[in-house]
């Protein structure tokens, strides 16, 4: 409940700040400081399991440890997020406080779809994450693939949108209940009618649009190579995994009893986004687009958590959450400063950037799944879940031929960092000069990675708090 | 000696010291210094080896040779390191194989020398995890870790083509492990911890998990695609040659020498204890294939005129051999296969010191260009050839008590597997003898009249090698008795 309030309310603030003040740094240090607190008070509900303010919300949002938990992480992730890409976001165009305060409204979105109890506060969530990240996408105004880009994810994400108000229309309407409270669809074991089949059809696509799995996944790589590459960090990362989240709090709470009738096609869309993630990724020669591949890839992993729906898999969800975020923020901050965003653009980053070649091996470890790094905790406990379902052992074992396929994408650029000379130019292939700040930052991030990854339960005991 | 009294144990010194003395190898700022910390902490890992052959009593001095870490949030709570006769056997062979590739390499330059030695010094520490893991999950982390900076090293400092050659065994392996990781999750499934209300990744959990036989069946291929791979026996060594022959040769002795060793002792820890039903289903598929492996890898092996490949093929020839015997499961086999992957280690140490003190003064490694050396440097030629005729497992010398043990327990399984791996020893001698001949005899050339007597250190090592060869070789019964609990353990679970 904090965190919904004083999203929005943050957002207005710093919409108020971006049309009083002609300070361009002013909107960082209110944002840094704004997740900070939210963070705080999000904790604060956590621990005491009580909210600031005390709204009767009808039981329309629930608030448990799963749930905050999960919202923490989401801050936590776009605290370092700020941290290290703040003054990138600066940079994208003059109105800064405007992409601050659409990240904050963003956030109000995520907390919504994370603690919805109902069909309409997803939705309601669902769209306030969409449309700040409409704009996001076409923010850099000048830039022709960002206005492609813009264009095309709103025509998808309005249709995706369509088709899930259908979907939530034919639950409602195929219900005996008439209810949009998940809790108490009160669906049996057994037979399904054909409108709850064709509701619940019909949600599943939408959120695997949302969650960009094949084969709903065609924007992802236009949009992300398109959007301003510090809003394709955020949109890839926390926003991807608030997806996530909703699509397994929907289905477990809400499906969770028909669950025989659709993890057919679970496991369908699962290996189709595994296999398809994985090797169009492995022909992609522009860093940023590979990580959008990589990022449907990633995608497959994460939809283990709907195809298993037991406890291991929630606490996978939120230590993939984590893991998957923090590399891939951490990765991007890199290529942020790149000039070239090829891979040859990485060529001897070890030799003239020290930190952030090692930093930068430590993310694309993590997100390879090598032992040690908090990317091979979320996978461990992913396959973990699958496996104690106990049938379609095939997808577990497609599962880790393709993590193997994806070291070689990733293993790429460390090959390039590490092995290959710079090329010929003289004043580096670094746009500016790097920060102690930064430094300092990547660092951190890359030890957090690294903590998680020895200790994950860190973590995860927070989902028994 | 109770439990109490026992601050630090053998296992945890084994890998935590390489692994803080690489660390330390970062903070060096001169190059040259670097070589003679690693050359002292290497030396000093070896005297902890010794030291804990002493403590090996296991009824007096459990408490020092087993430790169990309980970490709060790790999953599922341990973390056990333990010494057997075998994890004695192959830390051993790991402590002593580092301060020879020290010793040998010492006149190597290499830029950046201190990532080199520390990335090398981090790799013992993970070979020293793999042999002293009791549980699955170290003993996965483990597996991977020794990886990884062997991956860095041979990247970073190998031939011309070594980035295509290291990635193939990079994801080689990487695809292993990972089939081995869901083996793993299965196998934790099926087990019940000490308290029997959850499960336990713990050895003594999973060598007693309820696992009916089809399901043995398939998790069995699952480990043992993994172990295949780093061994490697046919049809998984297509990534071999490659890697040692781009690696930089300190590299290569440590994946040689050691980390083959891995898959064996795997196969040994893992695979015949928690899936014997399954061993004795595909005993005859392994056995076959090891077989035709040794043969095909001893015909490549006459073909080659690099001795870098020459080597790779007769190792996997090697391998081959004592894979097969792993899966005879008769005592005299798995006795034979114990001993021989310590003097394998040590043979095929020796030889690749050799081939780097020639590639070292000549440049060249190829077979047609060299010639004559032996009026050079005629105590390298005796050197060289005694350790060639242990390639060839020559009586008194330390690999024939091994084969011999090996073909014994092979001719007890079948006697027909026996007598076509017989041939690969013929093969063996075909290609050692031609190796010795082409680059000793014969007429001396351009390249080979530079050829200098080589140093005192270089003479040192590779008479310890010499001496070693023969000591093993004419009293092999202490290795025997060290390992043979470890065998008895192994065997209970066929009978």
């Amino acid at each position: 409940m904090n965190t919904i309030i004083l999203t929005a309310v943050l957002g207005i603030v710093l919409m108020m700040i971006g049309a009083f003040s002609k300070s361009k740094t002013l909107p960082r240090f209110v944002a840094i400081g704004g997740v900070a607190l939210l963070l705080v008070a999000n904790m604060v509900e956590l621990l005491s399991q009580e909210s600031f303010f005390a709204f009767d919300v009808k039981n329309m949002l629930a608030f448990n440890s799963f749930n905050l938990t999960f919202i923490g992480v989401a801050l936590l992730c776009t605290l370092i997020y700020f941290l290290l890409s703040g003054k990138d976001i600066e940079k994208v165009g003059t109105n800064v406080a405007e992409y601050f305060a659409l990240i904050f409204f963003i956030l109000c979105g995520v907390a919504l779809s994370a603690t919805f109890n109902t069909l309409l506060l997803l939705f309601i969530g669902i769209e306030i994450i969409s449309i700040p990240l409409y704009i996001l996408t076409g923010s850099d105004k000048r830039n022709l693939k960002s206005n492609e880009a813009a264009l095309k994810y709103f025509l998808m994400g309005a249709f995706s949108t369509g088709i899930m108000l259908m979907g939530i229309a034919f639950i409602y309407g195929g219900n005996e209940q008439a209810t949009f409270y998940i809790s108490q669809l009160g669906f049996g074991v057994g037979k399904m009618s054909p409108l709850i089949a064709i509701g619940l059809v019909l949600l599943l696509i939408s959120m695997s649009f949302k969650v960009s799995a094949v084969p709903f996944h065609f924007w992802t790589p236009d949009v992300y190579d398109g959007a301003p590459t510090v809003f394709t960090s955020f949109m890839a990362t926390i926003v991807k995994a608030a997806g996530f989240f909703a699509f397994v709090r929907l289905f477990e709470n809400g499906f969770g009893a028909l669950q025989p009738q659709w993890q057919k096609l679970i496991v369908l869309i699962t290996a189709a986004t595994l296999v398809l993630g994985n090797l169009t990724a492995v022909f992609q020669q522009s860093v940023k687009r590979m990580l959008a591949y990589s990022s449907i890839a990633q995608a497959g992993f994460m939809l283990f958590a709907v195809f298993a729906l037991n406890e291991k898999a929630k606490e996978g969800l939120i230590l993939y959450t984590a893991a998957y975020s923090l590399a891939t923020i951490g990765i991007f901050a890199i290529l942020i400063k790149m000039k070239d965003y090829t891979i040859d653009g990485f060529n001897g980053l070890a030799k003239t950037q020290p930190v952030l070649a090692i930093t930068g091996l430590i993310f694309l470890l993590s997100l390879t799944g090598v032992p040690l790094t908090a990317g091979f905790q979320s996978k461990f406990y992913m396959l973990m879940a699958a496996a104690q379902v106990g049938t379609y052992k095939w997808l577990i074992i497609l599962a880790v031929l393709c993590a193997a396929i994806s070291a070689y994408y990733y293993f790429k650029i460390i090959q390039a960092m590490f092995f290959k000379q710079a090329s010929s130019s003289a004043e580096g292939d670094i746009t500016e000069e790097i920060t102690p700040v930064f430094k300092m930052m990547l660092i951190i991030t890359a030890l957090l990675i690294i903590v998680l990854g020895v200790m994950p339960g860190l973590l995860t005991d927070w989902l028994y708090y | 000696m109770n439990p109490q009294d026992v601050w630090i144990t053998f296992p945890e010194l084994l890998v935590w010291f390489p692994l803080l003395a690489g660390l330390v190898c970062f903070l060096f700022k001169d190059n040259s210094k670097v070589k003679s910390w690693v050359l002292l902490a290497s030396i000093i890992t070896l005297c902890i080896s010794f030291t804990s052959l002493y403590f090996s009593d296991d009824t007096k001095y459990l408490a020092l040779n087993k430790v169990s870490y309980t970490l709060k949030y790790m999953n599922n709570g341990n973390f056990i390191l333990g010494l057997d006769g075998m994890g004695r056997l192959l830390t051993l062979l790991t402590a002593f194989a580092f301060p020879i590739i020290f010793v040998a390499t010492y006149n190597t330059r290499y830029k950046n020398a201190k990532n080199f030695y520390a990335l090398m010094l981090l790799a013992q520490s993970g070979l020293m995890g793999v042999f002293t893991a009791m549980d699955a999950m170290s003993f996965y982390f483990f597996w991977e870790l020794a990886l990884i900076p062997v991956y860095f090293l041979s990247s970073q400092w190998g031939g011309e083509k070594r980035i295509q050659a290291t990635f193939k065994f990079f994801v080689y392996t990487f695809v292993g492990s990972l089939l081995m990781l869901i083996g793993i999750i299965y196998v934790y499934l099926h087990t019940i911890n000490i308290s029997g209300t959850g499960h336990s990744f713990a050895l003594y959990a999973f060598t007693g998990s309820r696992l009916d036989p089809t399901e043995q069946m398939w998790l069995f291929w699952l480990f043992f695609v993994a172990f295949a791979i780093k061994m490697p026996i046919f049809p998984f060594h297509t990534w071999q040659p490659d890697a040692y022959e781009q690696a930089p040769t300190a590299t290569t002795m440590v994946m040689s020498g050691i980390m083959v060793k891995m898959g064996l002792f795997a196969c040994l820890r893992w695979l015949l204890p928690i899936f014997p039903q399954a061993v004795i289903k595909f005993d005859n598929i392994v056995i076959g294939l090891s077989v035709f492996g040794m043969i095909y890898a001893s015909l490549i092996a006459i073909k080659q005129d690099d001795i870098k490949r020459l080597a790779a093929y007769s190792s996997i020839a090697h391998i081959g051999l004592m894979c097969a015997g792993i899966f005879t499961k008769t005592e005299v086999g798995l006795q034979g296969v114990m001993l021989q992957m310590f003097c394998h280690g040590i043979n095929i140490i020796g030889l690749w010191v050799v081939i780097e003190l020639l590639e070292r003064q000549t440049g060249v490694r190829k077979l047609s260009q060299l010639g004559g050396v032996a009026h050079k440097a005629p105590t390298l030629t005796i050197l060289l050839v005694v350790i060639a005729l242990a390639n060839i497992a020559l009586p008194l010398t330390n690999a024939f008590v091994g084969e011999f043990m090996l073909f014994n327990g092979l001719f007890a399984f079948n006697v027909w597997y026996a007598a076509v791996a017989g041939i690969s020893i013929i093969l063996a001698a075909v290609y050692t003898l031609n190796m010795i001949q082409k680059i000793f005899y014969g007429e001396g050339n351009s390249i080979t009249t530079l050829i200098k007597e080589i140093a005192l250190h270089e003479k040192i090592i590779l008479c310890v090698v010499v001496v070693l060869i023969f000591m093993m070789g004419i009293y092999p019964q202490p290795m025997i008795n060290l390992t043979q609990n470890t065998v008895d353990a192994i065997l209970l679970k066929f009978n």
